[in-house]
């Protein structure tokens, strides 16, 4: 891409970024979880767009994030299973250095434990291919909400609440804008450089063609792997930070939401082009805008907008936004049309 | 445990599986029949199933008798499955893989909402009015469910036969083979990808009609039974009509089973938890015909 037209962007992206939260202060949790939509695009186009392993259920590494975040920020001080029993923040109070502490471990562990989780489940997810891994995962996802709401240890179906912030609640709501922003550009910065080193080539390569990449000495699954990982360790910080937002973390709901967040990452990657860098943020933010400016004023038929808009996007507009510019205009990204002579 | 102590309820559990089970085989039969044939993996299978469910019930609610429910969920889910895919099953026919799971995932959530706006979310059962039987003392046997499974099996054979001797069966079975070489011997392939799209709607229509008046329907338990389907499917592998009904029967014997067992609640775990235990144990085998170069 080129640098001219990344930096148009960067910029100001970045100060609306830092900017917004004090322009619109009744909005900062809408912008919060803009971000965490971009995340999400973002982490889903590693896999699906730039490695070719179209995942329906990454969104599980967001209640893996969720639950460990609480786990932690709750289990250093109180005892898991009586802090569920009494339904949460009412009889259980933490201070504020514990507050932090808790919040700053909970965060980081969220990243790791996702991260670890998805190393582990790569042996066994990463010999299905195509539709199938699309699928088994899935089920994992769909599975994974069932089981834990019978789990009574971490409030089964009711859920378990985090503690409750120590300040007013705009200095809550500042505080989680800006981690959710920061953990945006943080994955973005990221996910930039992870596609210029020899990692985004040889993941380029397995999805162009696994076996070929194979045959050139990438260890594929290694690969496949890390790069889910990379992508679980970025979804799950967004799981804990939204878990946080949200106060009470519900199975079915909240944490492992499948068939809103689950899909919404599919849809916004696409309608921005997957497999580039801008497209997945574009997506993201016009899908968001779109939806939080419309979905009150559709009357119940907002999921059936949400459908339509798919089945649209895939059959008929299936390089995306970037996709599409790309095609338009190929000599402003740096592309050389290499047949120019050939047509002459 | 009940189980032991009373071992003529597992005739019980082991009927009820069989009966549900009977249909979620003839879903998986249309899930195999489109994968094989057009290699779409249809996601709004289980939409398709519980529209047919809805249909009998409407049927039921007008005054009409859920039954005849049954061949006017056909008619109708044939015409809609046809229309279907001219509208986007043909667009994304010859695109990757991932494309039509998509696509048909976003048909499922339309259905669905669909549905649920048409209906509302309240789960729906279509009284049939047949008396329940017992047998061996303390087993019940609805005689609704008893004529639903000898249904499923008279149609199962009836699109057996279809595809045996009927032309346009056999222009599917050259078209699955292979559909270039079918084209080139003056198939017209499209018609033959649209016929069994809306073949696979109205087996799943009819499914859904059998299981809106054995069972319950509600607009959002559609996914599961696309899941089952993929279980049925992958657990059998398609073409394998036998192995299908085995599977769909096996399925719904177990999932009454651990949802007896182990709760309600685990009822849908226990169907995921099966497809990804299929996909592993497939992947084993698969790794077993790799070669290994050292």
């Amino acid at each position: 891409m080129n640098k001219n037209f990344s930096f148009k962007l960067h910029f100001p992206i970045l100060v609306f970024g830092i900017a917004a939260p004090f322009l619109f202060p009744g909005l900062q949790l809408q912008f919060a979880t803009l971000w965490v939509m971009v995340l999400f695009a973002l982490t889903w186009d590693i896999m699906g767009g730039q490695m070719g392993y179209n995942s329906l259920g990454n969104i599980f590494f967001f209640g893996v994030g969720m639950y460990t975040s609480v786990l932690f920020q709750v289990g250093q001080f109180a005892e898991i299973g009586a802090y569920t029993a009494a339904h949460g923040g009412d009889s259980f109070t933490f201070t504020n250095a514990e507050y932090y502490q808790g919040l700053v471990i909970g965060i980081i562990m969220s990243g790791v434990v996702a991260a670890i989780t998805a190393a582990l489940l790569g042996w066994t997810v990463f010999g299905l291919r195509g539709p199938y891994f699309a699928i088994g995962t899935l089920g994992m996802a769909i599975a994974a909400g069932e089981l834990m709401g019978t789990w009574e240890w971490v409030g089964a179906g009711s859920g378990i609440s985090v503690p409750v912030f120590p300040g007013s609640a705009y200095a809550r709501s500042l505080l989680f804008y800006f981690l959710c922003f920061g953990a945006a550009v943080l994955t973005f910065v990221a996910v930039q450089w992870i596609y210029k080193t020899r990692f985004g080539l040889a993941v380029n390569a397995i999805r162009d063609d696994e076996e070929k990449a194979e045959a050139m000495g990438i260890h594929t699954l290694r690969y496949k792997t890390v790069a889910w990982s990379i992508s679980a360790f970025f979804v799950g910080i967004s799981g804990a930070l939204f878990g946080n937002i949200t106060g009470i973390i519900e199975p079915l709901e909240v944490a492992f939401p499948t068939v809103t967040f689950g899909i919404f990452m599919v849809a916004m990657t696409l309608l921005g082009g997957k497999g580039t860098l801008w497209g997945p943020v574009l997506g993201a933010i016009l899908f968001h805008t779109l939806k939080e400016v419309t979905w009150t004023y559709f009357l119940g038929w907002q999921w059936v907008a949400l459908g339509v808009l798919i089945i649209v996007n895939v059959v008929f507009f299936q390089q995306g936004i970037m996709g599409w510019l790309m095609e338009k205009f190929p000599e402003k990204f740096g592309i050389v049309v290499e047949n120019k002579e050939a047509t002459r | 445990m009940i189980l032991v102590q009373a071992p003529v309820f597992n005739v019980q559990l082991l009927l009820d599986g069989l009966f549900i089970g009977a249909t979620f085989a003839l879903a998986a039969y249309g899930l195999a029949l489109v994968w094989g044939v057009m290699n779409v993996k249809n996601l709004a299978q289980g939409d398709f199933v519980i529209m047919g469910g809805y249909i009998a019930w409407w049927l039921g609610t007008q005054g009409i008798h859920p039954l005849w429910g049954l061949p006017v969920a056909i008619v109708v889910m044939f015409a809609f499955g046809w229309g279907i895919y001219v509208t986007i099953i043909r667009r994304v026919i010859d695109k990757d893989l991932f494309t039509s799971l998509l696509a048909t995932f976003g048909l499922a959530i339309v259905i669905a909402q669909l549905l649920n706006l048409m209906f509302g979310p309240e789960v729906q059962t279509a009284e049939s009015d047949f008396a329940i039987r017992q047998i061996l003392g303390v087993v019940t046997v609805a005689e609704i469910k008893v004529l639903a499974f000898v249904l499923c099996g008279l149609l199962a054979l009836a699109v057996v036969i279809f595809m045996k001797k009927s032309r346009m069966g056999q222009a599917i079975r050259a078209t699955a083979q292979d559909a270039r070489a079918a084209r080139v011997m003056g198939i017209d392939t499209d018609k033959v990808y649209a016929f069994t799209f809306s073949l696979n709607a109205a087996i799943c229509g009819a499914a859904g009609a059998m299981i809106s008046m054995i069972w319950v329907i509600q607009p959002f338990y559609g996914i599961s039974y696309s899941i089952r389907s993929f279980v049925i499917v992958t657990a059998a592998g398609f073409g394998n009509l036998p192995g299908v009904i085995m599977a769909g029967l096996g399925l719904g014997m177990m999932e009454n089973y651990s949802g007896f067992v182990l709760g309600a609640e685990f009822q849908q775990a226990t169907v995921v938890g099966l497809l990804l235990l299929v996909l592993v144990w497939r992947q084993i085998q698969q790794r077993k015909l790799r070669q290994v170069v050292s």
